[in-house]
Formats: C-alpha cells, sequence, structure tokens
C-alpha cells in the first residue's frame, strides 16, 4: 500500500522549489534589453554594477515576483475550490469573486478619474469588490449549516453574469483608453502591477496557504462527500467556512493586482494531480509552487514573444492552458463532469 | 448505564414530508439488527439520525447512555462508522488511501499517517480481501470494489457500532457472504450493526433482529423468524410470498410471481 512519507513529501517539495527556481532565474534572464547570463548572475548575486543590476533588481525581479505570487494564489484556489465543490472543473473564477473584483477594478479604471484617483486606486477597489462578492457568497452559504456546493455555485454563475454585464456598461461609457485598459485587465495582465502591492499578496497567499495546508486532510475527506466527512470527524461547516473565506481573499487579491489570469487554477491542479496524486497534503504546496513557475514562465513569454511590445500574460496562459487541458482530458480521462 | 445505540421517539420532516414518526430503535453490543422495508421507507433517514448528520425533531437518541448531542464530533466518529450507499468521488485516490481516511478521527488535524494508521489501514484490506486493489484509483474500480472499499474504511475507523446503508447492493454472492462474515465476527467480539438491507433472506440468516420500517413507522420488530410473515410482507410489500425454515430455523421468503 502506498502512502505518503516525508521521503516522498520532500522529494516533490524540493524538485518543484528547483522548477520554481529555474523559471526565476529565466524570468530574470529574458527580457527586451539583451543581458549576458553572467551579467544576470553578478546582478543577482550582489556584484554587478550599471545598468544590468538596475534591470535585474528594479524592473525583472519585481515582476517575476509578482508573477509568482499571483500564480501561486490562483493555482492553489483552484484546487482548494475543487475539493470544496467536489467538482474538478471549478476554477478560482467560479463562485464570483473575480467577477466583483474585476468589477470593482474596472469601476475605479473608468471613472476614477472624475474623483482624481490614479491607476494605483484600481488594486484596492478590486479587492473591495472581491470583498463584497464574498459577503455575498456568505449569505448565501447561511449560517452554521453545511454549505450547499449547488447553491455556491449557483450564486456566482449569476454574479458573474451581473458583473459580466455591468463591465460592459461601464466599457461602453468608458473612454478609448480606458475601453483598452479594461480589455487588457479582463484578459489578465501584469504589465501595469505595481510592486508595491506584492505585501498584501504575500499576506493573503500566506493566509490561503496556511488554511489549505492545515486543513489539507479535511480537503481529501470532503471528497468523499459531506456527510461522510462529517461522519469521519470534520468539522464540515466550519472547515468549509475557514476555506471558502482565506480562499475568496488570496483570489481576491490576485485578481486585484493581475486581472482575470485564465486557465492557471485549471491546468495547473490537474496537471499536478496527475504527476503527484490527488492527496491535498502534498497537493496544496505543490500547487502553490507549480502555478507560480508556470505564471513566471508565462509572464517571461509574455514579455518578450513580440520584442519591445508586451502581451497580457492572460492570453499566454490560456493559448498554452486550454490545449493542454484537452490533451490532459483525452488522455486521462479525467472526471471533469462526473461528482 | 446501557450501552449501544437506543432511539426513542424519532421524528423527521424533510421537505416538509414527516419522513420518520415515533420510531423507536435499539442496538445492544454484540447484536446485528437489520433495518428493512420499502424503498422510501425512511432506512436511510435513521441512519442519518443515528449517526448524528440530520438532527431530528423529535426524540431521544443516546449511545453507550449519553445523548448523542453531547458528544464532541470525532469523539462520536472514534465510536461510530458508517458505510454510506456508493458515491462518486471526483478525484482519483488510491483505494487504499480512502481506506487511511477512516483512521482521520484518530488523527491530528493534518501530517502524515502514523505506522499505527497504515497498520488498521492494511490489516482492514487484508480482512476484507482486497489488498491487491490497494494502489488502483477508485477510477478503476466497479461499484462492488468501492463497496468493499467504503467498508474497508470504516473496519480501520475501529468504531464499535457500524451503520450499514445496503453495504451488499453491488456485490456478488462469494463478497456478500464474505463480508456478513465479517460483520459476525465484529458481533461475536462485542462490537455492533445497524444494517440496512433489500436482501430479506440474508438479512435474515445475518441479523440477530429486524425491524422493518414502513411509511416512516416501525412497522415490526423482534427475531427474524418473528418478523418475516406471510401477513407482513403482504402488509409491508404487498408481495404474496411462501415462508420456508431453514436448517438453522432461519426464515427464508420466497415471492410469488
Amino acid at each position: 500500500m502506498k502512502h505518503l512519507t516525508p521521503g516522498r513529501y520532500a522529494t516533490v517539495v524540493l524538485l518543484l522549489l528547483l522548477l520554481l527556481a529555474l523559471a526565476v532565474v529565466l524570468g530574470v534572464a529574458l527580457g527586451p534589453s539583451r543581458l549576458g547570463l553572467s551579467e544576470v548572475a553578478a546582478a543577482l548575486a550582489g556584484r554587478g554594477e550599471g545598468a544590468a543590476t538596475d534591470i535585474v533588481w528594479g524592473i525583472r525581479l519585481p515582476r517575476v515576483a509578482l508573477a509568482g505570487l499571483v500564480g501561486a494564489c490562483l493555482s492553489l484556489a483552484g484546487v482548494v475550490f475543487q475539493a470544496l465543490l467536489r467538482n474538478p472543473l471549478a476554477d478560482p473564477f467560479i463562485l464570483g469573486v473575480s467577477g466583483g473584483a474585476a468589477l470593482g477594478g474596472i469601476a475605479m479604471l473608468s471613472l476614477g478619474g472624475l474623483l482624481g484617483l490614479g491607476y494605483a486606486a484600481v488594486p484596492p477597489a478590486a479587492f473591495v469588490g472581491a470583498m463584497v462578492a464574498t459577503g455575498l457568497l456568505y449569505l448565501v452559504a447561511g449560517v452554521g449549516a453545511r454549505v450547499s456546493a449547488a447553491n455556491l455555485l449557483l450564486t456566482g454563475v449569476v454574479f458573474n453574469a451581473f458583473a459580466s454585464a455591468a463591465i460592459v456598461f461601464l466599457a461602453s461609457a468608458a473612454g478609448l483608453t480606458e475601453g483598452a485598459r479594461i480589455f487588457l485587465w479582463l484578459v489578465g495582465n501584469l504589465s501595469a502591477a505595481r510592486i508595491d502591492v506584492a505585501p498584501w499578496l504575500v499576506v493573503f497567499l500566506v493566509l490561503g496557504a496556511g488554511a489549505a495546508l492545515t486543513l489539507s486532510r479535511s480537503l481529501n475527506v470532503l471528497a468523499l462527500g459531506d456527510e461522510a466527512a462529517e461522519q469521519l470527524g470534520v468539522p464540515v461547516a466550519l472547515h468549509q467556512r475557514i476555506l471558502l473565506l482565506a480562499t475568496s481573499l488570496m483570489v481576491g487579491a490576485a485578481v486585484s493586482v493581475a486581472g482575470l489570469v485564465g486557465f492557471v487554477g485549471l491546468i495547473i491542479p490537474h496537471l499536478l494531480r496527475l504527476i503527484v496524486g490527488p492527496d491535498h497534503r502534498l497537493l496544496v504546496p505543490a500547487a502553490a509552487l507549480g502555478g507560480a513557475a508556470f505564471l513566471i514562465v508565462c509572464d517571461t513569454a509574455a514579455r518578450t514573444l513580440l520584442g519591445g511590445r508586451e502581451l497580457p500574460v492572460g492570453a499566454i496562459t490560456a493559448i498554452v492552458g486550454g490545449p493542454l487541458f484537452l490533451v490532459l482530458l483525452r488522455r486521462h480521462h479525467l472526471r471533469v463532469l462526473s461528482g | 448505564m446501557t450501552r449501544g445505540l437506543e432511539m426513542s421517539g424519532v421524528a423527521v420532516a424533510l421537505g416538509g414530508r414527516e419522513v420518520l414518526r415515533g420510531v423507536d430503535l435499539a442496538v445492544a453490543p454484540g447484536e446485528i439488527v437489520g433495518l428493512v422495508g420499502p424503498n422510501g421507507a425512511g432506512k436511510t433517514t435513521l441512519l442519518r439520525v443515528a449517526s448524528r448528520v440530520l438532527v431530528p425533531d423529535a426524540g431521544d437518541v443516546r449511545f453507550d447512555g449519553r445523548p448523542l448531542s453531547d458528544y464532541r464530533r470525532r469523539e462520536l466518529s472514534r465510536r461510530l462508522a458508517v458505510v454510506p450507499q456508493d458515491t462518486a468521488i471526483p478525484f482519483p485516490f488510491r483505494a487504499g488511501e480512502l481506506v487511511v481516511m477512516g483512521r482521520v478521527p484518530h488523527q491530528p488535524l493534518t501530517g502524515f499517517d502514523s505506522a499505527d494508521d497504515i497498520a488498521h489501514s492494511r490489516a482492514a484490506l487484508d480482512r476484507m480481501g482486497i489488498a491487491h486493489l490497494a494502489d488502483r484509483s477508485v477510477f478503476s474500480l466497479s461499484g462492488g470494489e468501492r463497496q468493499l472499499v467504503s467498508f474497508a474504511r470504516a473496519l480501520a475507523q475501529e468504531a464499535s457500532l457500524l451503520l450499514l446503508d445496503e453495504p451488499t447492493a453491488f456485490l456478488d454472492l462469494r463478497h456478500r457472504v464474505e463480508l456478513l462474515r465479517v460483520v459476525a465476527e465484529l458481533a461475536a467480539a462485542g462490537r455492533s450493526a445497524l444494517v440496512v438491507s433489500h436482501d430479506l433472506n440474508l438479512a435474515a440468516r445475518t441479523c440477530d433482529r429486524l425491524a422493518v420500517l414502513h411509511g416512516g413507522v416501525i412497522a415490526a420488530s423482534g427475531p427474524p423468524a418473528d418478523v418475516l410473515t406471510r401477513q407482513l410482507l403482504a402488509d409491508v410489500y404487498g408481495v404474496e410470498a411462501e415462508i420456508l425454515t431453514d436448517a438453522d430455523g432461519r426464515p427464508v421468503a420466497i415471492p410469488r410471481l
């Protein structure tokens, strides 16, 4: 009988850390200005000088850090929502938190100018939107009772539809420049993100990852169904609420910074489940590391593929993620439609 | 202090419909009680009440003399294990991983499984004769194999009372007999079981007592030979049947077509 041993755990986590380190090096080494590997290495080691050091520390590392944090948040949120909803098709955006964040952010993008507020006000506004959506989820979830997955899903779908309609309204009313920004936001984009939001991302990632790691055994047992989990001694209602809240905040933070970067939260959990298995004790840290590495690589591609011009990273994740998901589906018969 | 499970006057309404009314049922240590009755009679609802995932609208439920509501959830789960009807599992857990989940009420919130947890799970797999399935994904198991895995999980849980919801529904004859033999061995060792079953004859062979649930009330209860009568089958199932007696004095019902 195979089971999760400390040795296997350490091996997987170390390999993924290595992968993440490679992604970071790649992300720092590549960019519109050509830097030699030796220059990059020197800059990273603190021995570099001049422009190379400025580019590495001032531009590329912050961007890589943001991509990594957003990727980790989204991938982890995918794992948790899939387990909570017992649905492998769930992604971080399914419960409407992202719709709320997008609406908040875009309201600020299109109306902020009138209030004399700049782009820096967008992430906080997006986060407020995410909080409102989370509050709505809690209202629907009710107090005390176990949370009904169907109710959550329906609320999310309806809220996302409402948010989309409101966004279309705002985008139509907005000028051409704001309209383009709104489009980039909806696709998912890191080019306008500012490094000073990184500490907030770290806070919410730590909260979300902490909840998921602490309750990883409960996440496993929830696969058996809410009642079966309860019968195995899991305080289902409490654990569902903690996970729902911590994960929603994490999604809200990620979307506030990067907009709706799709597929990270769907494809990385599935891919890692195939490689490391569905045990959440290992899947949770693996998804965080894997999601970080994946988005760093995708964002590096977004920055470099067109030379001087940037692509929105969400376009890259969708172009890579869509076909990959279909291949996985076909090869491994992911049970995306059952349960 | 009385031991085992005692339910008295249990009433439950679901969606405005009375599912259970004034149900009294007890399962003493060492006893196997069969819960039979037509579809929709309230059998699964009664098991949900017994495992406290459903709180009855009225009535008293006690386990080992203490009201069920007094137990901490984990404490209750260490004493009382449920084998539910087949549920779809959304992720490709291995059979062994599913069995170790039976150890959850004995484990801390997170961490690796202890040697003790692994040993209990291995023993449960062995006892059900499914050690060879341990590393197979649940997606590749048949309905019957999944049922044996669920039962092994309940064994790994080491509870003194097993609540079994049609545990033999998907099993072939040999595995039915084997599963019920394990239940009988557990009972001989002082544990007890409440078994929901549609197989009246197998229930009559295995159980010390049968309780017949019909329209939310207990229509009859007692030793199988007293309960399984022509009259009862006609009243409860609307089926005409011949009742034979086997070599051990247990009743065997043969419905007329």
